[in-house]
Formats: structure tokens, sequence, C-alpha cells
């Protein structure tokens, strides 16, 4: 079980590596999707099968092929990378970066990380309920509002999506 | 089981490969595929917390996400577009319109 | 419920009405509402007149809505109709009515016609919220109102130079008089905690000293802000040259109404003002001064609404020496007749400028009788009501007043000879604007002369009206040594203004000797000015030639605005010029305000480079803010 997620593990972070180093875009995009599916691997070990599953439908499969079919249609003419420079802002945005790690990693393994009460739902519930069935019931009673919401947003953004990209004819 | 501080190690590492991601690349999509790669790494602790923590919270939470990173990537690729239209390029460098 | 808000609602009604909409509905539309508005509140205050004068102690209150509630403070908007307001009430919308429809025929014709109206609408609604407030703050609303309307009105010739001077200028003066109005406010409020009348009025002789120096400044103060609403000396110089505005205008606000505001205060607060000795010797000195010095102005003056402006201002000085003598009931009696004789005289005035097609000169008139008989007759009637002839109203109000002046204890004989005198004077120039307008040869042009025709009947009923009321109404108050009548001016106002410490003296055989003088030096003057001016200023021309200075002192005002011109106005301008402005205003100001620019725009473009349009940078400072904010956090 370990070993897997360490298998796992070790194959998202070479996939987000890639997604930073590859020149070609569409390579990183690839590499993204490999990522995702890591992940998704990942969520199942953790008893969050729903979450996987949408991992993997919505991010690999909608999420990306949308990434992808918008950086092949605009690739044709334009493709490749552009040269890095490493300038000093680059440099220091690297620095940043590692130290941003370095207090995260730190905070996530504090010994006296306060975690606060525990919930109500350990694993026995899940697994006899069935998390996904958990996950509908919370959605249409605690969060009933934030789901409508997030349903406007999506029609919105359906919406806006259409009128930003269209082309206008004079 | 998998110890939580590792998982977080993990999620904590996607999450710097995403930041560099948004401050080194140039390519604009590339950058966008950055964020969505920090979210990842959010979500993966989400679901960590919620594991260890005998919490839905997470989980649920972890839908709007994913259901918010589809809006913003529809918006945000059509926005993409839309100034490609115009500058002809995808080099973040060249979309310095917007200042003093 | 009394429902006494209907009586300002209805000409605020008018004003939004005429204002906003009066330019699109047209004229017909302004003829019908202006008038109306203020027909209706006269209706309202006739009912609420005799509501008060049957209800026992004579108050009507009405609480409409708590204005400002803060601690133990509270400001209502409340209106109080008793003996004061009722009888300002009824000469507001009565008078105001007469006017309005004066104006449909005077202003017809005119541009900006419903501004007019929407304006005089306004006009009254401020009064009547002046005089119907319960308190300080609600009248000084109305104070302030009356004079933004006059303001209006005075400048309504908006394209004409010395109109909106004229403007100006009365809106100045009238700062200055509130100012004292405002601080006397505030003393009150320290020394009593409330800005009610009735409190005021109530506890006045409690809290207060006889004669002490607070209720003494309170009084002064409260003066001060009279003088300049009710044209006294030293403020009163604005009101002469407030002719500019149209006649009606004049009749309304320079005579009836806005210039009996000062009047009004004092004599609301009788009870402040007994306390204060020594502002009743100031009221009367004022009041007797400025009577005899515009009554001398107006003899001189050729322009006929300058003659009728000058002698109103003598008629408020008259009023003022009433007060100042305590003699409360006669000041108000002669501002009731005054507004029924002078808005007659006005109008009148404004019937003649305009036959002879807006000339104001006397010196352009003559022979008009003919012409315009009503007008002549009923303004012979109002000169006649004025001069003090018997059994004309002024003939009652002004010998109260001119006994009062010599009987009361705050009086004196020598008050009563500068009124003596004024009077003497009074019946000689009005007599003098009747003959040199009406009598005499035509100095018409001839070009208008063909034209003159008595003005319509909008304009020469408001005349006949007020020139009935103009003779009857002094029955109102007859005095005791006739005993036809009871004095109704002293039985209606029984109790409601504070008792002086000590009673007057004098008989009634002295008041009869003063009443005969008082006439006989009228008939007097009035036989002078038929002998000096029946023909035109022929005859005068002589007396002119040999008091020249006199004359030259006379017309030219007694130099008032040369000397305010050379006293306040050069020094403050000097002032203004040198220290202010050259050396506060641009050395240290303007550097201030250039030194900031220089270092904002310093800062600004140090700090600009950073906001250079690349994401990527924003991105980065946004990193190092988490950055430090975990650094915080772990």
């Amino acid at each position: 079980m370990l070993i897997i997620f360490y298998i796992f593990a070790a194959l998202s972070v070479f996939g987000a590596l890639g997604v930073l180093f590859l020149r070609n875009p569409i390579h990183s995009a690839l590499s993204l999707v490999g990522t995702f599916f890591c992940l998704g691997a990942i969520y199942v070990m953790l008893n969050a099968e729903f979450v996987a599953v949408i991992q993997v439908l919505v991010y690999a499969g909608a999420i990306m092929v949308l990434f992808l079919f918008v950086l092949m249609l605009l690739s044709s003419k334009d493709s490749g990378d552009y040269v890095n420079k490493w300038t000093i802002g680059k440099i220091l945005a690297g620095l940043l970066s590692l130290g941003i790690f370095v207090q995260i990693a730190g905070l996530f393994t504090a010994e006296n990380l306060e975690l606060g009460p525990k919930g109500t739902y350990p694993l026995e519930v899940v697994e006899e309920v069935g998390s996904i069935a958990l996950i509908g019931r919370l959605l249409f009673t605690d969060y009933i509002l934030a789901f409508e919401i997030i349903a406007v947003l999506l029609l919105v953004a359906v919406i806006g999506a259409v009128v930003i990209a269209k082309r206008r004819f004079q | 089981m998998i110890p939580i501080e590792h998982i977080l190690l993990l999620s904590a590492l996607l999450f710097t490969i995403g930041v560099m991601g948004v401050m080194l690349r140039r390519n604009v999509i590339v950058i966008f595929m950055s964020i969505e790669l920090m979210l990842n790494a959010v979500n993966l602790s989400f679901v960590t917390f919620a594991r260890s923590m005998d919490s839905m919270t997470g989980v649920v939470f972890i839908f709007f996400i994913i259901v918010v990173a589809a809006a913003e990537a529809v918006v945000g690729l059509s926005i993409i577009l839309s100034i490609y239209r115009t500058r002809k390029t995808l080099n973040i460098e060249e979309f310095n319109l917007l200042k003093w | 419920m009394s429902q006494i808000w209907l009586v300002p609602a209805f000409p605020l009604l008018g004003f939004i009405l005429n204002a906003f909409f009066g330019k699109r509905f047209g004229t017909r539309f302004v003829t019908f509402i202006g008038p109306l508005a203020v027909g209706l509140a006269f209706a309202q205050s006739l009912v609420l007149f005799f509501q008060m004068l049957e209800i026992k102690g004579n108050v009507l209150n009405e609480h409409l809505y708590t204005w400002i509630s803060s601690g133990n403070f509270e400001v209502g908007i409340n209106f109080t109709v008793d003996q004061l307001s009722g009888l300002y009430l009824l000469v507001i919308t009565g008078v105001g009515f007469l006017i309005h429809v004066y104006s449909v025929g005077y202003m017809k014709g005119e541009s900006g016609y419903y501004r007019f109206f929407a304006y005089l609408n306004l006009f009254v609604f401020f009064m009547l919220l002046l005089v119907l407030g319960d308190s300080f703050l609600l009248m000084f609303v109305g104070w302030e109102g009356v004079g933004l309307c006059s303001y209006l009105l005075i400048g309504y010739y908006i394209e004409k130079d010395s109109a909106a001077e004229a403007a100006k200028k009365a809106f100045l003066f009238n700062r200055i008089g509130d100012f004292g109005v405002l601080s006397a406010v505030m003393l009150i409020f320290l020394a009593f905690g409330s800005i009610e009348f009735a409190s005021v009025n109530a506890e006045a002789a409690a809290r207060l000293e006889y004669g002490g120096p607070l209720v003494t400044a309170i009084t002064l103060l409260l003066f001060l802000g009279a003088t300049g609403k009710s044209a006294q000396i030293p403020l009163f110089v604005w009101l002469p040259d407030a002719m500019e505005g149209p006649t009606p205008v004049s009749a309304l606000i320079h005579a009836a109404t806005m210039v009996t505001a000062g009047l009004y205060m004092v004599a609301r607060l009788s009870h402040l003002f007994v306390l204060a000795p020594f502002t009743m010797n100031v009221i009367a000195a004022v009041g007797a001064i400025t009577a005899l010095l515009a009554a001398t102005i107006a003899v001189t003056q050729t322009d006929i609404k300058r003659v009728l402006a000058y002698s109103t201002v003598s008629q408020l000085g008259y009023m003022f020496l009433a007060m100042g003598v305590g003699a409360f009931g006669a000041g108000v009696f002669h501002v009731m007749t005054h507004a029924f004789f002078k808005a007659l005289l006005f109008l009148g005035s404004g019937s003649v400028i305009l036959a002879v097609h807006h000339e104001q000169d006397m010196r352009k008139m003559g022979a008009l009788k003919n012409k315009l008989p009503i007008t002549y007759i009923t303004m012979l009637l109002g000169t006649l009501a004025i001069s003090g002839i018997p059994f004309f109203s002024g003939f009652f109000s002004k010998d109260e007043i001119l006994w009062k002046a010599f009987s009361s204890p705050f009086g004196s004989p020598w008050l009563w000879g500068v009124g003596f005198i004024t009077a003497g004077l009074t019946a000689f120039y009005m007599f003098r604007m009747i003959y040199l307008t009406f009598h005499g040869e035509s100095r018409v042009d001839s070009h208008t002369a063909e034209h003159v025709r008595e003005s319509p009947f909008s304009m020469t009923l408001p005349l006949m009206i007020l020139a009935v009321l103009a003779v009857i109404s002094g029955f109102f108050g007859v005095p005791h040594v006739f005993h036809l009548l009871p004095n109704g001016m002293e039985v209606y106002f029984h109790n409601f203004f504070a008792k002086l410490p000590v009673e007057g003296h004098g008989s009634v055989s002295t008041e009869w000797l003063l009443m005969g003088l008082s006439v006989a030096f009228a008939l007097i003057a009035w036989f002078i000015a038929s002998r000096l001016y029946h023909s035109g200023f022929a005859v005068a021309a002589g007396l002119r030639r040999r008091w020249e200075w006199a004359y030259q002192l006379s017309l030219n005002k007694w130099y008032v605005d040369e000397i305010y011109n050379a006293v306040i106005i050069q020094p403050v301008r000097f002032l203004s010029t040198h220290l202010l402005w050259r050396l506060f205003d641009q050395n240290i100001i303007d550097r201030g305000v250039n030194t900031t620019a220089i270092v904002a725009r310093a800062v600004g473009s140090t700090l600009r480079p950073l906001q250079n349009g690349l994401t990527q940078n924003y991105a980065l400072i946004f990193i190092l803010g988490t950055f430090l904010i975990l650094w915080y956090v772990t």
C-alpha cells in the first residue's frame, strides 16, 4: 500500500516537473494529465472514490482536453515555448518558491499542529453508507445554497465564455 | 496506512512547482496549467485533512473547487483566445498594456 | 385635529408644481396654481384663526414629527397658532393672496412667469414656517428661507446688473443679521437648555436676572438680527436697493411681510426683551432714528418706488419704536395696518409704473388721475392712511405708538418728538408723491401718453380690497379716549405680551392734546406738499436752491452707502489684498498646496515602475506577500 503511494507520488511530482520544464506546451499539458491521474489514484487510496472519479472525468478528461484544444488551435502559427532568460526576478521567484515550500512543509510537519475536534464521519460510516451517497446527502442538505450558487456560476461562465470568445463581426 | 505528513509534503511540493510554473514560464497557457496544478495540490491536502479528521467537509469542498476550476478554465481560456486574436502571441510578457 | 400643517403645505405644493411643471404646462396652469395655493392657505388660516379664538388659552399646537433628538435636546417640527402668529397668518396669506392675484396682471407676458410664481409661493411657505414654528430652529429655517426667496426675487430680472447687485447686497446685509440671531440662539440654549419659544418666555423671568449682562447680550444679538431683516440702522441700506425686483415683490416681501419678521421675533419674545431695559432703550432709539432718517431721505427721492421703500424703512422704525417702549401690541397693530396700506401703495405704484411703460421716475409722470381713476383713488386712500389722517387705519395705529412713546415708562418726550416730526414728514412726502404722480401737468413721454390706460381687473381688484382694508382696519384698535369701541387690539392680545415692570403715566387730556398736535401737523404737511408740488417741481426748485446742502444730503441718502464703503469695504478690501491674498494666500497656502503636489508626484514616480503591466511581476510581489505572511504565522 505504502509502496504504491510512493510510486504514485513520485510519478505525480515527475509530471508536475514536466509541466514546469518541458518546452512544448502540448507536452506540458500531457504531463499534467499524468499528474492528475496519479492524484486520482491517491484519492482512491484515501477512500475518496467520488473525488477520484471526478478528478479523472472533469480534470483529466474535460478541463485538460479544453487546454489541449486551445493549445492546438493557437499554436499552429505560434508553436514552441519562449526562451527563458534567467533574470534577477526569475531567480528571486525561484528562491521565494522554495522558501514557501520550506514554510508550508514546516507547517504541515510541525509537532504541535492543531487540528481541532474530530468530525462525525469516521471511515466505518463512510464505508457503510458510501462516500458518494454521503457527499450527495451533504450537497442537498447543508450545502444546498452553495450548490445552487455554483450552478448559477457555471451558467454564467458558459455564457461569459461564449461572449468573450465570440468573433466580433462588424 | 499512509502517514498524513507524507501526503501533505507531496501536496506542498506540487504547490511549489505550480508557483514556480506561474512565475517562470512565459506561455500564458502553461501558466494557466500551473494554476490548475496548484489547485490540485490544495485539493490533495483537503482530502488528506478530511480523512484524518473524520470529516466530509473537505471532500464536499473539492467538489466545489473542481466546479469553480472548470468555470475558471472556460472563462480564462476564452479570454486568452480573444487576447490572442489581437496580440497574435501567447507570451505573457507582451500582455503589458495595463500599466501607467 | 386642527391641521395647521395644511397652511404651509399649500404654498409648498404650489411651489413644487410651478417650479417643476410650470414651464411645461404653460402660463394658464401657473396662473391657476400660484394664487390658488395661497388662497387655500388663507382659507385654512381663517379656519384656524377662529378655532384659536374659541379655544381656551388661545393656543393651537401641532406636533408633526421629531426633527432632532439628542440627549435632552429635542427639536420637533411643531406648529403653533396663537394670537400673534394667528394675526400674522391672516396678514401673510391674505395680503399674499391679493398680491398673487395682482401679479397675474402685472407679470403678464414676462419671461420666466412660472419662475416668478414658484418663488412667490416658496416665499409664502417660508414666511408661514417662520411664524408657525414653535422653536428658534424652525423659525430660523423660515428666516433663512425668506432671505433666500427675497434674494431670488430681487434678482428676478437676472439680465440686469443692478438687480443682481441689489440681490447680493440684500443677502449680505441679511447674513450680518443672521449672525446675530444664531449667536443669540446659542446663548439662549446655554441659558435655558431649550429653544422653544413657550419655555423661553415662561422661564425668562425666573432664569435671567433683570437687566443682567446675559439677557442684554441675548436681546441685543436678537435685535441685530431684527435690524437686518427689518431694515433698521445700521443694516437698512439693502431695502431701497431691493426695489430692483418686480413691484409685487416689493409689496409682498419688502413692505408687508418679510421685513416685519424682525418685529415678529421681538414681539414673540417680549417676555425676554422686557428683562433688558438697556436693549429696550436701544431698540426705541434705533427705531426712532431710523424712522426720522428714512423719512428725511424719502422727501427728495424721485423714483416712486424708492419713496415707498424709504417710507417702509421709516414705518418699520415706528414699529420698533413701539416695541422699544414696550408697546408690543401697538407695534403689531401697526404691522397689520401698515401691511394693508403699504401693500396698497406699492401695488398702486406698480399699476402706475405699468401704465407708463416701466417708468419709475416721478419727473416723467403727472396728471395721471383721470387716466388711472381706480389707481388714483385707492392710492389716495392709502396715502391718507399712512399720513395719519383721522379715522383711517394709520391714524389709530400711529397715534397709539406715539402716545405709548410718550407715556410708557421706557418712553420719553424725546422719542415722541422724533416720532411726531417723522409723522409730519411722512404726510409731506406721501402727498408729494401723490401730487407729482397724479396731479399737475403731464410730463409723460408723448409716445407713452397715448397708451396710458387703467390696469386690468386682476390688478385693480386687489387694490380696491386693500383700500377698503386700509381704511377700516384701524377700527380694530380704537384708543380708549374715544369711548366708542373697546380697544380691540388690547382685548385680542390680552395677557399675551409681557407686562412692563412699571405702569405708564399720562392723562387723558395729554393724549387728546398730542393726538390733535400730530393730526394738525399732518394736515399742515399735506397743505405744504400741495402748495409745493401741485404743478410739478417748479415751486419746490426755489426752495431747493436755498437749501442745496440739505437737499444733497437727503438725495444722497445721508451718504450712508459711501460711509459704509469707506469705513468697512475699503479697509476689508485693503486687508484682503495685501495681507490675506498677497501674503497669506500666495505664500503660505499656495506653496503648501504646491509642495503637496510635488511630494505626491515624487512618490508616484518612484513607485511607478512597479506598475509595469507584467503579470509575472505582480505575481512575484504577491508571492512575496504570501511568503511574509507565512513567515509571520510560523
